[in-house]
């Protein structure tokens, strides 16, 4: 089982994981993720600014890739996550599992974006027409780790 | 020597990235220290007071009932938005 995790301003390219993830031994699935910067209903995004807590971020993502190796049976997983000012389209994170069978692929990518999002130290802050605003949590998200057990 | 750090929408109400809090080789426990930061003025006692306030020591996510000691590094932050 191999875990990559990066933390990075720059952007990513998912066909090269996918590449990657491709050339584990043993693995008949392959799920990815992409979550990507959206924008505004009013079209009043200009960008957006992610902060992040540098050493921790990174140990919490690789903590969560092992908490998901150690429920499931995972050949790999890449997980991204970019700091710094994105603009609307931009991708933000990605998340790649390579395992022998789809139903644990599902789930593990599922199970660290849920985790992710309630446990990697990391902030949106959206600059818009009318200003800047840091976005809120959303208790619709800490529902879903409950899913989990 | 604590080194104390705030994140996003706390380091900004604060206007502080970083404090430094001398522990005199005690352990204290980091409820004690967030009463003494949330002495210092108004703004830094309602900031600091919020129940989704969240913490993590030596980049560990804790309970605002764990210990810290000198040399540590305590950090304290509001609820994630990443993803």
């Amino acid at each position: 089982m191999s875990i990559f995790v990066a933390v990075q301003s720059d952007d990513f390219c998912v066909a090269s994981e996918y590449n990657e993830l491709r050339r584990q031994s043993g693995c008949g699935a392959i799920v990815t993720f992409s979550g990507l910067v959206r924008e505004l209903s009013d079209n009043q995004l200009h960008s957006m600014t992610l902060e992040h807590y540098p050493g921790m971020t990174e140990q919490a993502l690789t903590a969560i890739a092992e908490q998901a190796q150690q429920r499931w049976q995972l050949g790999a997983v890449h997980l991204i996550h970019r700091v710094g000012t994105l603009k609307p389209h931009e991708q933000i994170v990605f998340v790649g599992i390579a395992s022998p069978h789809r139903a644990a692929a599902f789930a593990a990518c599922e199970f660290i974006m849920d985790y992710l999002k309630n446990r990697a130290p990391l902030w949106k802050k959206e600059h818009t027409s009318n200003g800047d605003y840091w976005v809120e949590a959303k208790t619709s998200d800490q529902h879903a780790l409950t899913r989990w057990g | 020597m604590i080194k104390i750090l705030f994140f996003a929408a706390l380091r900004e109400r604060l206007d502080c990235e970083q404090y430094l809090l001398s522990c005199d080789g005690k352990m204290l426990q980091v409820t004690d220290i967030l009463q003494q930061l949330q002495s210092r003025c108004h703004s830094w006692q309602q900031e600091l007071s919020r129940s989704d306030l969240l913490c993590a020591v030596n980049q560990q996510l804790v309970p605002l009932s764990a210990n810290v000691q000198d040399g540590d590094e305590l950090a304290f932050f509001p609820p994630v938005t990443g993803g």
